[in-house]
């Protein structure tokens, strides 16, 4: 890195990422194997795929699927899905005529543990600005559309709560195992803007 | 405070860029330096213990209006993280300048010290009609500015309490834990008919909410 002074908007953020990590490095302030681990963690392990075993739990054992409306950070905890964002979990149940959709519109809070790190478009100005207020044009334009006589309920999640959607288990699933069930789950889905389907 | 991060209901955007079920989530990190963000920021936060994730939000917030607009999601949190090392003494702005070869814009400063909760108060019960204080805070503040003096009905009080963020999201350790309420609201109470009908429930801490008072009791 040149120790060249060079003026403010030259600088990429890649660049002002690198730097405050050199600084805490000359510190000594980077554990050994922290950032890899941490990193390890979020790009592999907080996965939309264990969401997808919550919920096709839920939809073959009813058991199950009750602990996870009454408590679902003791449904998620049996799986050992917990952690940084996922101290309190709620899921939230579809029905026939109610469709559940998340959103953090004053920054990107997400069930970490459960539905992986946000997707970029999720974090966007665009979603946090108008799922709100008009979440079923937005979920329209996205791809979804839903029947009229569906309500839209939108969770903005502004406190500590972190959401999962639990949706209706698809029509043409009734043989399907647990395993092909959770296939059916995407990130998408679990956060609510797209609907599970049979292809 | 009233910040461009309180984006509910902001008009003006075009369309989410997403198309559903598309997988360019799998890639989690898109660029080579995205993963610092969250790492080098919960080293400030979990092994320096220099400051709390409510800091680190109102640290974004504090971003100047201009430089949050055209930055990227993980810039503003590396900005942010920058910016509180700085303010707690961890490191200094010479120290980033030098790293960088140019000066590191960082957030701008606090413009309030933040409040305490409201204490000593019953809690809200599931079912309660409750109204939305109406409060403009210049601090840290995580209630939505679009649920202000808004009427709405709780669903759920949860079963843990946390710190209220208008004070620890300035350091203030001594925060009271208070639990939080998910409180339902009608999308016309909110926007009238300049929106999509249907409901947004919002994560509201007990000290951002009181009793509604019934129209008919005031009128007898």
């Amino acid at each position: 890195m040149s120790a060249t002074v060079s003026p403010a908007s030259t600088s990429t953020p890649s660049e002002r990422a690198w730097a405050l990590f050199k600084v805490l490095k000359d510190k000594e302030l980077i554990p050994e194997g922290y950032i890899e681990q941490l990193t390890e963690l979020m790009e592999h392990q907080w996965s939309p795929e264990n969401g997808a075993r919550v919920v096709a739990k839920a939809w073959v054992d009813p058991q199950f699927r009750e602990l996870l409306l009454r408590d679902g950070t003791a449904a998620c905890a049996q799986f050992g899905f917990t952690g940084p964002q996922g101290e309190y979990i709620v899921a939230l149940e579809d029905l026939p005529q109610l469709k559940n959709v998340i959103v953090c519109s004053l920054c990107s809070c997400t069930n970490w543990p459960v539905l992986g790190l946000p997707p970029e478009w999720y974090k966007g100005f665009e979603f946090r600005a108008r799922l709100v207020r008009e979440g079923r044009t937005v979920l329209r334009e996205m791809g979804t559309e839903l029947p009229s006589d569906v309500v839209v309920k939108v969770w903005d999640t502004s406190a500590e709560s972190r959401y999962l959607v639990l949706p209706l288990r698809p029509e043409g699933s009734e043989h399907m195992s647990e395993e092909e069930l959770q296939k059916l789950v995407t990130k998408d889905v679990l956060i609510g803007v797209a609907l599970p389907h049979v292809r | 405070m009233d910040g461009f991060h309180d984006l509910g209901g902001f008009q003006g955007f075009g369309k989410v860029p997403h198309v559903i079920n598309t997988q360019d989530y799998k890639q989690v990190f898109k660029q080579e330096w995205e993963h610092l963000a969250y790492s080098l920021m919960f080293i400030g936060a979990d092994q320096l213990k220099k400051f709390s994730v409510d800091e680190i939000r109102h640290a974004v917030e504090r971003l100047d209006v201009r430089q949050h607009v055209g930055t990227q999601y993980y810039e503003r949190y590396v900005i942010a993280t920058a910016t509180l090392l700085v303010e707690t003494g961890v490191i200094t702005q010479d120290e980033l300048d030098q790293a960088l070869g140019s000066p590191f814009k960082l957030a701008n400063p606090p413009h309030d010290k933040g409040r305490p909760a409201i204490t000593g108060r019953p809690p809200f019960e599931v079912g309660d009609r409750v109204v939305v204080r109406d409060e403009y805070v210049a601090g840290h503040v995580r209630m939505p500015a679009y649920v202000r003096g808004k009427e709405g009905i709780i669903r759920h009080r949860t079963s843990e309490k946390w710190p209220f963020p208008d004070a620890i999201g300035h350091g203030d350790l001594s925060a009271a834990h208070q639990p939080t309420y998910h409180v339902e609201f009608r999308v016309k109470d909110l926007w009238g008919d300049a929106a999509d009908d249907g409901f947004v429930v919002v994560d509201l801490f007990e000290s951002y909410l009181d009793k509604a008072v019934d129209a008919k009791t005031v009128a007898a």
